[in-house]
């Protein structure tokens, strides 16, 4: 049990320092929450920053265009970019966390030479293309449909909750190829540019008011046979490699913001008179020990990864089911800090606390990631 | 960083393992209850001998030289296997109480748990710590004792009147911090193992989502604990030690109740284990640090961070 860093990883750690002082102050300022292409621009002209100074992709393997950093490397990157208050990954979610690294373990080498490296420039956005309207626990029912017409898929159906599909020029796209096989034998995985014909994007409001995500329709989009990642029908398999690196590595960075939140809270407390509230100031406290323990567990995740090559184990499904609460109950708080203010949209803390409403659904729901926690990690029988 | 146990912290661990399910399996722990938790002295010396209570002292002072990582480790099996006596207390003695680091004597603290000691009647002294240092205490210096029945039938207690009240030491938290994860984690694996057997509407009633979530948030609240108690061994910063003491006491004790509640009418009854492991769990979050106490710590450290 080390957790020291070595000098090494302390050099690392000192010139990343050093650049994002210099390199945060040139970015444009930050746009309206409600601009999806301002927020695109703004995204990706980070991610272009990273590149140029040898950061994209810190974690990602030399073969994909990564840096091939070790996991230690990479948490450190999360950790200072968070404390220096660098831009969330953003529009670059889906291409950076989990399609990217996609492509990079299951891609042809063509493939990854195609859409690795504008991924990594900043110049190309991808969407995630999985749930549908009748299949969002139950992924596996999808129905959305692909035709082999040559060297051609025409997909016809229609998919939901696509975050920043707006602005997206590739999908991650599952599609029904063999209707008649078992469920899970008859999926496969396609890149879909997101301008081909036949794609409508309709952009969905959330509960915050916001387009955050968008409802697809797909009329007969041909899509190259060459886009197809991992074999035809294997896409299940493909799949479950997707998911374990968005609920694997997706919310690092976060729990160090939310330290940060938790201590702009307590400084609010202090000068509100909220502090007095023995309640309120306990529930403060216990945020804290949580928030710490939870930064812990992803040292812990990340050191056990060395075990597996780097790939997040289950151990990312444990981290989600606390981390997602644990969040909900930190605007919650913040709310009672705010007290009337809690009812102002303009206030920061309002928007998240809405925002925090979506962490234990998305990416699946808490129940579904109690169901693999179960299922996976100790052993208890699947049932209905 | 490499947060991950080395190959000696695992064979530490695996030797204490092995030594506890030989000297004190099921059949061992039954006995202590029908004791009441009197200490047994010959595994008490058995622990001394495997260097137990001595594993902080110096080499030349007859110990194992090693650290908080590893004391954590072994307190873990200890909280694991339900183990009684006050071990803590006599591991925290040992090189100033003669006879401690080795076995020979049981020592009891008379400041870890307001008003209340442990195995006092059992205790061959009983010291009284005061933040770093420790003054020790023979039973006959504290005739007011009044032993009262102990809720938990593997820890004898006694009440004395005005008990000292003084600033808990860092490592006795930790410890019995440590105790309560590998209480939760034992829980954990009893509900999953009974979760698997148990078979009712025609199957296992681990099939059941109500029963494999109550399970999953078992093992959830164990490793968030983990984390916590792993790294506060590590660090010894005092702030993260009370945090972690306050996630091991919520995971021991929601853990053997969602436990007993898994075992459903069989955790209701005397001869199931989950009852031992609560009403433990119960008394360790009281020891040293209650729960508001840590989360006051935790507001303090928030507050002076600003
Ligand atoms: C902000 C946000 C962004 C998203 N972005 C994307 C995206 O970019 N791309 C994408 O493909 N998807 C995205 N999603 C979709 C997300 O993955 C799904 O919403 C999620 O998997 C749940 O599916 P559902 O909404 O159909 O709910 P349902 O599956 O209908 O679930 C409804 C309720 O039933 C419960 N439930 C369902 N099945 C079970 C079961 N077996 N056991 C116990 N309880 C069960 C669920 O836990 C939930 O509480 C996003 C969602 C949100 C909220």
């Amino acid at each position: 049990m080390d957790l020291t860093y070595t000098e090494e990883e302390e050099d690392f750690r000192a010139r990343l320092r050093s650049w994002l002082a210099v390199s945060l102050p040139k970015l444009p300022p930050k746009p309206d929450p409600l601009d999806w292409p301002g927020r695109r621009t703004y995204d990706t002209a980070w991610q272009r920053m990273l590149y140029d100074a040898g950061y994209a992709g810190l974690h990602w393997p030399v073969d994909a265009g990564g840096q091939g950093a070790t996991p230690t490397q990479h948490l450190i990157y999360l950790d200072e970019t968070e404390r220096a208050g660098a831009p969330y990954v953003g529009a670059n979610f889906v291409g950076l966390l989990h399609a990217g690294p996609t492509v990079a373990a299951e891609g042809t080498a063509e493939q990854r030479a195609r859409w690795l490296p504008p991924v990594l420039r900043g110049d190309e956005v991808w969407c995630q293309g999985f749930s549908e309207p009748d299949a969002g626990s139950d992924l596996a029912s999808l129905r959305t449909k692909a035709v082999r017409d040559g060297d051609s898929y025409v997909v016809s159906g229609s998919k939901i909750w696509t975050s920043h599909a707006e602005v997206a020029d590739w999908c991650e796209l599952l599609v029904r190829t063999d209707p008649q096989a078992p469920r899970h034998r008859g999926i496969s995985w396609l890149a879909m540019p997101m301008d081909a014909p036949g794609v409508t994007v309709r952009p969905l409001r959330t509960l915050a008011g916001s387009a955050e995500f968008a409802e697809m329709f797909l009329d007969e989009v041909r899509v190259p046979v060459a886009n197809r990642v991992g074999e035809e029908n294997d896409g299940w398999r493909v799949t479950m490699v997707t998911l374990s690196f968005e609920r694997g590595t997706a919310f690092v960075g976060e729990v160090v913001a939310c330290r940060r939140t938790l201590c702009e809270l307590a400084r609010t407390a202090r000068r509100n008179g909220c502090w007095d509230d023995a309640v309120l100031r306990r529930r403060l406290g216990r945020l804290n020990a949580e928030f710490r323990a939870l930064w812990r567990l992803t040292q812990w995740n990340v050191s056990e990864a060395q075990n597996t090559g780097g790939v997040p184990g289950t151990g990312g499904s444990v981290f989600k089911l606390r981390y997602s609460h644990a969040r909900q109950e930190l605007y919650d708080t913040a709310a009672e800090v705010l007290g009337p203010d809690a009812m102002d949209l303009d206030r920061e803390w309002t928007g998240d606390r809405l925002s925090s409403l979506s962490y234990t659904i998305a990416a699946g729901t808490s129940q579904i990631q109690q169901n693999i926690v179960a299922e996976r990690i100790l052993g208890l029988p699947k049932g209905r | 960083m490499d947060f991950r146990l080395t190959d000696d912290q695992r064979a530490l661990r695996t030797g204490l393992r092995e030594l506890l399910a030989g000297r004190f399996g099921r059949h061992a722990l039954r006995a202590a209850v029908d004791r009441e938790g009197t200490v047994d002295r010959e595994l008490w010396r058995e622990l001394g001998a495997a260097g137990f209570f001595a594993l902080r002292l110096p080499e030349n002072e007859g110990g194992a030289g090693l650290g908080l990582p590893e004391a954590v480790l072994l307190f873990e099996e200890a909280g694991r296997a339900l183990l009684n006596g006050p071990l803590v207390a006599t591991h925290l003695a040992a090189g100033r109480v003669p006879g401690a680091a080795d076995g020979a004597r049981v020592v009891t603290c008379a400041t870890q748990l307001r008003g209340l000691i442990p195995h006092f009647g059992d205790a061959d002294a009983a010291v009284v710590i005061h933040g770093a240092g420790m003054r020790i205490r023979c039973p006959e210096e504290l005739p007011h004792a009044r032993r009262l029945r102990s809720l938990d039938p593997l820890t004898p207690l006694h009440r004395i009147p005005d008990g000292p009240k003084a600033p808990p030491r860092p490592d006795a938290i930790l410890l019995t911090a440590a105790e309560q994860l590998g209480s939760a984690a034992r829980t954990t694996e009893m509900a999953v193992q009974y979760a698997g057997e148990r078979e009712q509407f025609g199957q296992p009633i681990g099939g059941f989502q109500a029963v494999k979530h109550l399970c999953a948030q078992m093992l959830v609240r164990t490793e968030v604990a983990r984390a916590a108690v792993y790294a506060a061994a590590v660090t010894e910063d005092f702030t993260e030690i009370a945090g972690a003491k306050l996630l091991a006491d919520e995971a021991a004790v929601q853990g053997a109740r969602d436990c007993l509640q898994v075992f459903g009418g069989m955790g209701f009854t005397w001869e199931a284990d989950v009852h031992l492991h609560l009403k433990r769990a119960w008394l360790r979050g009281r020891m040293w640090l209650t729960a508001a106490e840590s989360e006051e710590i935790q507001a303090e450290a928030l507050a002076s961070a600003l």
